[in-house]
Formats: C-alpha cells, sequence, structure tokens
C-alpha cells in the first residue's frame, strides 16, 4: 500500500466534498421530523410514507419508468442499426449527410430540439401524452446508441460474418448469431445509457409531455417552484439508493464475468 | 494394366470445375489480380504460391464469394459465380486469420456450420467428434477459443472448414502455426481425405516444400498473375522463367550469351571460363541472352576433374552449410560467380571430403540445367 501524502489527502477529500456533500444533505434532510428544510428536528421516516401515498409522484414514477425502458429500447435496435449502416456499407451515397444528421442531436440545444418536437406534434395533431415523451426520447437517445456500437463496431473483426456466411448462415443468421453476441456488452451499455438519459431528462420532457403524463424530473421541478418539501428529499434519496444499486450491480457483474474469464484461462493453461 | 494417372488437365474431354476467365481484381487504382485465365479440376489438389501480397488470399476471396472480380468470370461446374451470394456457394474457407468466433466453445465453433445446414443432433455430435479426433482436438473442445494456442485455433479452424465436407474446400495458409511434425502428419492427412472424399482442394502457401508436398498442380504467382501453373515436378525440373526457378527451391541461375550446337545450346557466361552446354528445345537466336538455371543437387564436387563430362568448372569453396542430410556448398569461380552444388552426406561429418578453401571441380550433365529467356 502506498502512504497517501496530506496533499493527496486534502485534495482528495475537498474533490469528494464537492461532489458528495450537497447528495449528503439531501439525504440526511430527507429523514427530517420537522417540515422546514434547513432545520434539523429530529429522525424520522415520515416523508417516506407520505411519499407513497402520493398518487401524482407514483403516477410520475410510473410514467418515467414506461417511458426510459420503452424509448431506450427502442433507440438501442435504432441506434445500432444506424451504427451497423455507417460502419458496414462502406461509401454510399450521402454518407457524409447520413452520420452528420445521425451525430447532430448530440451537440444540438436541448432547447430546439424539445421545441422542434413540440411544433411537429402540435402540427401532426398528436396529443401529447406518453407516447410522445416516448418519440421524443428515442430520437434524442438513438444517437448515444449509435455513438457506442459503433465504437465496437470498428474494431469487430469483419471475417467473422464473412466465416459465418461461408458456413452457410444467411446476412441475418450472421448477425444474429456471430455479430449480435460479440457486439453485446455495447448494445447493453448503449441501453442503459439510454436508459438514464431518458431517466433524467427535463427539458425535452417539458416540451413533449402534455396534461395526462408528468415524469419524475418535471414534477420534482415545478414542486421546487412551490418551495422544497422534505418529500422531494425523501424521492430523490430514493432514486440516488436505484442508481448507486444499479452502478454497484453493474460493476460486479463485469467484476464477475472478468474474474470467471481469467479462471477460464488458467484453466486452459493447466490443460 | 498400369494405374491411370491423375491428369485431367491434359484431357480435353475433362470438364474443369473452376474456371477463371480473364479474372481481374482492382482496388481503386491497385491491381490486385490481373486478367487471369485458368481451370482447376475436380478432385485436385491445387496449391498457390507466391510471394506476400501477390494475390493468393484476394483469389480465394473471389472463390469464396466475398469479393467480386472486377472484370471476367469464375465458373464453378459450368455456372457463373458472379450472382450466388458466399453462403449459397458449396465452397468452405479456412480463413488465414483463422476468423474462429470468439464467443463460441471449439466444440460449437466446429459445428456452427453442420447446424446451419439443419442436420439433426447425433449426426451433428458424430461429425465433430470426428473433426475433433482428426484435428486432435478432442481436450480443447469445452474450451473457447481465447484459451488455446495458436496451433490449435489453426487446427480448429481447419476442422471447421472441413466439417461440412464441401464440394471445394479454399486452405488459406492452413498449416503456418503449426510445428514440423504436425505440419507433416497434418499435411498427409489432408491428403488421406482428399483422397477419401474426392473434394477439391485450393490451398495457399508460403512454403513450397508444402506445396509440392501435397499438390497435384502449383500455380506459382507474382504480383497478381500466375506466373506457372504445372505439376510440381514440371515446376521444379521445368520452370518457365528465371522466377519460378528462383521461386521453388534453391538455384543457381548464369546469365550469358548462346550460341547453338548440336540439340542444344551453348552459354557464354564469363570471359575466362569455357561455354557451358546444355540440351534444350527452345528456340533461342544465336547471340541472345539467356538464363541457366541449376538445382544444386544435379552439380557434383569432386577433387579431380571429371574425365566424362561436358560441363566442368573449377573454383573455390566459399561456404559449406551443413544440413545434416545434406551440405550445400558455395563453391566460387574465379570470375566471381558463385555456383551451389549439393551431396547427400552419407559419411560422417568428421570424414567430410572438403573443407573451406579447397579447389574443387564441378561438374554437370548436358540434360541437368535448363535454359531460360527471361
Ligand atoms: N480490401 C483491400 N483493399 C485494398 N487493397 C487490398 C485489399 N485486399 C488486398 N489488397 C491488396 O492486394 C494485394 C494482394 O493481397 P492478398 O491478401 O491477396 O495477398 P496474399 O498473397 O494473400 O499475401 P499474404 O501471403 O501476405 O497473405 C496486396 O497488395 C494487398 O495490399
Ligand atoms: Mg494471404
Amino acid at each position: 500500500m502506498i502512504r497517501l501524502s496530506w496533499f493527496n489527502v486534502t485534495s482528495l477529500t475537498l474533490g469528494f466534498a464537492f461532489l458528495y456533500l450537497p447528495m449528503l444533505l439531501l439525504i440526511v434532510y430527507s429523514f427530517n421530523e420537522s417540515k422546514l428544510v434547513t432545520v434539523w428536528a429530529g429522525f424520522s421516516t415520515k416523508w417516506y410514507g407520505e411519499l407513497l401515498t402520493n398518487d401524482a409522484y407514483l403516477d410520475a414514477a410510473w410514467v418515467t419508468i414506461q417511458v426510459a425502458v420503452i424509448s431506450s429500447t427502442i433507440a438501442t435496435v435504432l441506434g445500432t442499426m444506424a451504427a451497423l449502416v455507417l460502419i458496414r456499407a462502406g461509401r454510399f451515397l450521402g454518407r457524409t449527410l447520413f452520420s452528420g444528421m445521425i451525430y447532430a442531436p448530440l451537440v444540438m440545444p436541448e432547447v430546439i430540439t424539445g421545441l422542434s418536437l413540440l411544433l411537429l406534434f402540435i402540427g401532426i395533431g398528436l396529443d401529447r401524452g406518453v407516447f410522445t415523451i416516448i418519440l421524443a426520447h428515442t430520437t434524442f437517445s438513438m444517437c448515444y446508441v449509435s455513438v457506442v456500437v459503433s465504437a465496437r463496431l470498428m474494431s469487430f473483426d469483419k471475417s467473422l460474418e464473412e466465416a459465418a456466411l461461408d458456413l452457410g448462415c444467411s446476412p441475418l443468421q450472421a448477425f444474429r448469431l456471430v455479430t449480435l453476441p460479440i457486439i453485446a456488452p455495447s448494445v447493453i451499455s448503449g441501453w442503459l445509457l439510454a436508459f438514464t438519459l431518458s431517466l433524467d431528462d427535463l427539458v425535452i420532457a417539458s416540451f413533449t409531455a402534455g396534461p395526462s403524463a408528468t415524469t419524475l424530473p418535471i414534477k420534482v421541478w415545478s414542486s421546487i417552484r412551490l418551495g422544497v418539501s422534505p418529500e422531494i428529499n425523501a424521492l430523490s434519496t430514493i432514486l440516488i439508493g436505484i442508481v448507486a444499486v444499479g452502478v454497484i450491480v453493474a460493476s460486479l457483474i463485469s467484476k464477475h464475468t472478468m474474474l470467471r474469464q481469467l479462471a477460464d484461462e488458467n484453466a486452459a493453461k493447466r490443460g | 494394366m498400369p494405374e491411370k494417372t491423375f491428369e485431367p488437365w491434359n484431357d480435353p474431354t475433362e470438364k474443369p470445375l473452376i474456371e477463371f476467365k480473364g479474372v481481374s481484381k482492382r482496388f481503386g487504382s491497385f491491381t490486385a489480380i490481373d486478367n487471369q485465365t485458368f481451370d482447376i479440376y475436380a478432385k485436385e489438389f491445387f496449391a498457390l504460391l507466391g510471394p506476400s501480397g501477390c494475390g493468393k488470399t484476394t483469389m480465394m476471396r473471389m472463390l469464396a464469394g466475398f469479393e467480386a472480380p472486377t472484370e471476367g468470370h469464375i465458373l464453378l461446374g459450368g455456372q457463373d459465380m458472379a450472382p450466388i451470394p458466399p453462403n449459397k456457394r458449396q465452397v468452405n474457407m479456412m480463413f488465414q486469420s483463422y476468423a474462429l468466433f470468439p464467443h463460441l466453445s471449439v466444440w460449437e465453433n466446429i459445428a456452427f456450420g453442420l447446424k446451419r445446414d439443419g442436420k439433426d443432433k447425433a449426426t451433428i455430435a458424430a461429425r465433430v467428434d470426428a473433426m475433433l479426433k482428426l484435428t486432435r482436438l478432442e481436450k480443447f473442445s469445452q474450451r473457447k477459443p481465447h484459451q488455446i494456442s495458436g496451433g490449435q485455433r489453426q487446427r480448429v479452424a481447419l476442422a471447421r472448414s472441413l466439417a461440412k465436407a464441401p464440394k471445394l474446400l479454399l486452405l488459406d495458409e492452413p498449416l503456418g502455426a503449426l510445428d514440423a511434425k504436425l505440419r507433416q502428419e497434418t499435411q498427409f492427412e489432408l491428403m488421406d481425405i482428399q483422397e477419401k472424399t474426392g473434394t477439391t482442394f485450393v490451398i495457399v502457401t508460403h512454403d513450397q516444400e508444402e506445396a509440392m508436398t501435397v499438390a497435384s498442380r502449383v500455380a506459382v504467382m507474382d504480383d497478381g498473375r500466375i506466373v506457372q501453373v504445372d505439376t510440381p515436378d514440371r515446376i521444379y525440373e521445368n520452370p518457365n522463367s528465371t522466377y519460378v526457378a528462383d521461386f521453388i527451391g534453391d538455384v543457381t541461375i548464369l546469365e550469358g550469351r548462346v550460341t547453338p550446337v548440336d540439340g542444344g545450346f551453348d552459354l557464354a557466361f564469363a570471359e575466362d571460363q569455357p561455354a557451358i552446354y546444355a540440351k534444350s528445345s527452345q528456340h533461342l537466336a544465336s547471340g541472345q541472352t539467356a538464363y541457366l538455371a541449376i538445382r544444386p543437387e544435379k552439380v557434383s564436387v569432386t577433387p579431380e576433374k571429371p574425365a566424362d563430362r561436358r560441363n566442368v568448372i573449377r573454383g573455390k569453396i566459399l561456404d559449406i552449410a551443413y544440413l545434416g542430410n545434406l551440405s550445400t556448398y558455395h563453391v566460387a569461380l574465379p570470375g566471381g560467380q558463385i555456383i551451389k552444388a549439393q551431396t547427400a552426406n552419407t559419411r560422417r561429418l568428421a570424414n567430410r571430403p572438403f573443407t573451406w578453401e579447397d579447389e574443387v571441380w564441378l561438374s554437370w550433365t548436358d540434360t541437368a540445367a535448363v535454359l531460360l529467356e527471361r
């Protein structure tokens, strides 16, 4: 073990404090007895209880999850397809335009994306609700998926697919049986990325959500304007908990697979 | 009754299995294959031999269907292959890079093609096990490709391409990573498979000895062109150019001017040396520049001047390469040319008759050397 110098210790502490102190405060105050956010009045979990009986929040949470799951799934399919075309189709007419158009939403200000989608939905007379949020989230998150997947495809050995064709696969079978299993980790991380992007999106969702459906970030944002309530602290704590568990599980799984591969390799060495 | 020799290329009634007709392949402005026309017959063991980058893999990829010829046609059994996708061709290829599926075990890799054919489980299992046995991979069947050695991977790739018993099998450097012994065994194994199944093989190799061992015919390539297609012995004994002579085996090439004399030519290759005579049916003009190629094992080395030979040259031993069963002598002529001579080491090394700096006589018969125009 390397002993840390006082300089390292200080900078580490400051850095982490900067990152996590606000969240820590939020978590602490979510257990506050008092309704006043800034005054500590003893430990209590009553805000969690109240949260569970608050239909508005629960509805918003349900909408958010629906939107995140469905939009990230569609975005993963479309984004993967776009990545395949970009990397595989070689130089076709309009390739530069196509790739530019796929990556443009990454740098487009969200306000503009949201506004243009809003205009479109109004223009074609689509009632705003869960469906329109899903559409909106799909359009912007598929770009992220296609970036992640195309990075993996670039290093993908094309002769593997050729070997599959050679052994009698149709191009579709070759994709399903060879390419997809090999690029699966990048597709999954693309999905996770799309999922989290959708989960915490406020701007685009507020343009495309309607009176019939609100997402959690919108709900939180609008409640804040009426003043910070301990209920929101409780809600945020739950969200932090979910995210933390997700991250830990994901890293454990990847560590586990790595260990298993290592064990495999060692077994192989022993013959 | 004498056994009928396998020479379909000499039989005008025989239909070739594969026909290349004026095939060119260009990558942008680079010509990888340059207007090639040749035939490969059913049950042949056809070897493509040539230096790196001469277009061997490109040739194979066109046969497998991964590259389309820029010009010309490839016919398989008389049918133009252009519209047929790789998965519909009765052709299997072993890739130079192996292209094993990293997410599947050795067993599943070999079974992959069989499963696509919709064979039943028992048939697949039997076939895969036979292939594992053939390539001696039984112990590794459950491993993933990254858990086995390079040579083992190469054997998996070989087993996978053999498993479907295709009409035409393309092997791109199938044995490069194997050690000499396993390599030789696998060569004989391949020849055995070929005899049993009647599959047509096209094999790419860097190793000329391998080509000579396994092939019914060898095509020597240079820079996108096939320079000569012939049986191994004819390629060796009757190369059509110095390029082929030099590429296959060891050779000494002497350049000079020819004068026709009794059924052959005298080649004057140096001012202070007598002309060398070679029997040849070539049509060469008197005074034309030509090349004489002579294999080291056809040159005898003697301490005394042999009386009965027409081609006799005196020189000094410059270098001796001891190869175990053979020794190759590099003999320098007074004019500086070097001629290689090879003798079998029938005696122990200690009794070796010559050593460095010895003056020796080199001699060979009238028919030992070939005269080449280029
Ligand atoms: N897709 C491609 N694009 C451009 N050039 C290519 C392509 N494929 C091959 N070439 C070129 O064509 C030539 C022949 O390549 P090929 O792979 O057939 O060589 P090879 O004879 O198999 O060599 P090696 O023995 O090293 O495998 C090379 O000069 C190579 O650079
Ligand atoms: Mg090659």
